[in-house]
């Protein structure tokens, strides 16, 4: 257990470096103090009662190439032929069957254009216009009815690539709220202040579902007769909205690390307020946080599967589906579990890429 | 005297109830010197920080090069762009360059384009004896190199008046001199109207047209820099002299 045992490494600091035999390595890390070994022998106890398991569940005695449920309950592990059979419900959920290359390569262009984004140097003017391309050909791709596709009613969309969708345009566009109200709830005119606050503590003050509901239920009591606003662009913004209080919240933090001294410095150089807070303070304070603010993308990423209260087909739910095949029953384990890794690759990915950020954005702070 | 390119008519400041300048009047002329002293608390800080609005004064009359400081924000902007201020915590950006930092007011504010915009950087950065660093972020230079680039940022705006709050107060003691050589030589060369508050009694000798000594938000005396030192009237100024002349 080395994360209890602190000093080890404070030890070595400076110190030539010099290789310890395993015995000392083990007797400093982990056998240190009586604790530390019981914590030591409690954590080998608990891998060894689940990983020889897991492996035997998930590898050894798995099936990949059944084709009957029959058959593939015979061998006693994880059936991942049902995975295999159901992928493409899982990833496209109810869209029409011989559609799907569709709704795939509008994955392969989300994904895409967020790895690209990932790049420092596409950072300049051409991201605003790669994205506005990149969006209207998913939204091309997802709905058709031109160039001979056929028309697919957004309440069909689902799985994976609806999933991308609602974090994706939920991360855009409350991104640029969250920052607007931060700054918003700093301002020194009373009006814009009290907007702001108001605003930002009645989102956290409700649940996402309960916001969820209120899209789904409540807004149409106040629309115009006759007005419909999409279900899915409901939830939508929703999404957006719970987001970007969050997000403020987040970078109203970094604003207020930033010392007045930078303030002042750009005043006497004559700068206007919103060259100021572009040039000068959201720099930096969006620097100082990424890490909570990944950590808002990353809950927002797994918080799409609320939508699933509304009646829309998300990742979680079209798997669900799979799930109702007469056929193929009593594979939840599998399902989950590959539902489950999919969540996992990107949001892992998201957290990597947040600490690689951090540090090449470091320029050797000193205030 | 030649005009004044500052004026200052009863010109009153409080901090909550603490009265911080009592009835300054202060007439400055276009390339005069004046070095502001007194101890600490005398609210010297705070009267160069009206001149470009950094404290809003409550009573009285600041104008500036013919505009008068009032709430309306042009006329703020106006002031700013031709009073440049350098701080004694150097208050550079840490997340640009030095080239960076020192284009950062001439692009954006005067529209200046970027090529020029650098080549007037550059020119500055000579002038402070260290084009060397225009690449490297200012965490990365030493205490003097900072305040001198930040002296630099300032002179890029092309300002008309320099304002210069305790520069070398926060400098380690063997890196005063490189910042106040280049403050002697923006005196000398340029013939810039300078405010300095600064505890640098050679300096003041050595530069300044005009000494002044503030003590509870008053100014107490003034005078040229020879007789000040050598003669000065007022009790709280002899004291304040014998405390730091040792």
């Amino acid at each position: 257990m080395s994360s209890v045992n602190t000093t080890s490494t404070a030890e070595n600091e400076g110190a030539p470096s010099k290789r310890l035999s395993v015995w000392a390595w083990l007797r400093t890390h982990l056998f240190s103090s009586p604790l530390n070994s019981l914590l030591t022998i409690l954590s080998v106890w608990l891998l060894l009662a689940i990983v020889p398991a897991l492996i035997e569940w998930s590898v050894i005695r798995s099936n990949f190439s059944a084709s009957t449920a029959q058959e593939c309950r015979s061998t006693g592990g994880a059936c991942w032929a049902f995975i295999i059979e159901k992928h493409r419900l899982i990833l496209f959920g109810l869209y029409p069957y011989d559609e799907q290359w569709r709704p795939l390569i509008a994955t392969g262009i989300l994904l895409g254009t967020i790895i690209l984004s990932g790049f420092r140097r596409f950072w300049n003017f051409w991201l605003v216009v790669i994205w506005t391309v990149a969006l209207i050909a998913v939204a091309i791709l997802m709905w058709g009815g031109v160039f001979g596709m056929k028309f697919v009613e957004n309440n069909l969309w689902g799985g994976l690539p609806l999933t991308l969708i609602l974090s994706t345009f939920g991360i855009a566009f409350a991104f640029p709220i969250g920052v607007v109200l931060a700054l918003g709830r700093r301002s020194n005119m009373p009006a814009i202040k009290a907007i702001c606050v108001v605003y930002i503590e009645l989102i956290r003050g409700v649940p996402l579902i309960s916001l969820l509901f209120m899209s789904s239920v409540m807004l149409p009591l106040f629309l115009p007769e006759g007005m419909n606003i999409d279900k899915l662009l409901r939830a939508q913004i929703a999404i957006v909205m719970f987001a970007a209080a969050y997000i403020a919240e987040t970078v109203r933090g970094g604003l207020q690390a930033i010392p007045k001294g930078q303030f002042e410095g750009a005043d006497s150089l004559g700068l206007n307020y919103w060259q100021q807070m572009r040039l000068i303070v959201l720099p930096q304070a969006l620097k100082i946080v990424i890490p909570p603010l990944v950590g808002i993308f990353i809950a927002m990423f797994k918080d799409t599967s609320l939508v699933v209260v509304i009646g829309i087909f998300d990742l979680t739910q079209s798997g669900k589906a799979a799930l109702t095949d007469q056929t193929w029953r009593g594979f939840s384990a599998e399902l989950y579990f590959f539902i489950a890794l999919i969540y996992f690759v990107f949001c892992f990915s998201m957290s990597k890429y947040s600490q690689s950020l951090e540090k090449r954005l470091a320029t050797g702070y000193q205030r | 005297m030649a005009h004044a390119i500052m004026r200052m008519k009863d010109v009153n400041k409080w901090f909550g109830k603490f009265h911080v300048l009592r009835n300054i009047n202060l007439d400055v002329a276009s390339g005069e010197r004046i070095v502001i002293c007194g101890p600490s608390g005398s609210g010297k800080s705070t009267l160069i920080r009206c001149i470009n609005r950094l404290e809003e004064h409550q009573s009285g009359q600041i104008v500036v090069e013919g505009t008068e400081i009032t709430n309306d924000l042009r006329h703020v902007e106006a002031i700013r762009r031709e009073v440049g201020m350098v701080f004694q915590h150097f208050n550079l950006f840490p997340h640009l360059t030095v080239l960076e930092n020192l284009t950062l007011g001439p692009i954006w504010v005067l529209k200046l384009p970027r090529a020029e915009a650098e080549k007037r950087a550059m020119q500055y950065l000579e002038r402070v004896r260290i084009p060397d660093q225009a690449g490297k972020f200012p965490g990365q230079l030493s205490g003097g190199q900072q305040q001198r680039v930040a002296i630099a940022r300032s002179l890029c705006m092309d300002p008309k008046i320099m304002l210069f709050d305790e520069p070398t107060s926060a400098l380690d003691p063997e890196m005063v001199k490189e910042v106040l050589d280049v403050m002697v030589g923006l005196a000398n060369e340029s013939g810039m109207t300078m405010l300095v508050v600064t505890h640098e009694m050679g300096f003041a000798r050595k530069v300044a047209d005009r000494v002044i000594f503030m003590d509870q938000g008053e100014i107490i005396e003034q005078n040229t820099p020879d007789a000040f030192f050598d003669t000065p009237e007022n009790d709280r100024t002899k004291l304040f002299l014998s405390q730091i002349l040792h």
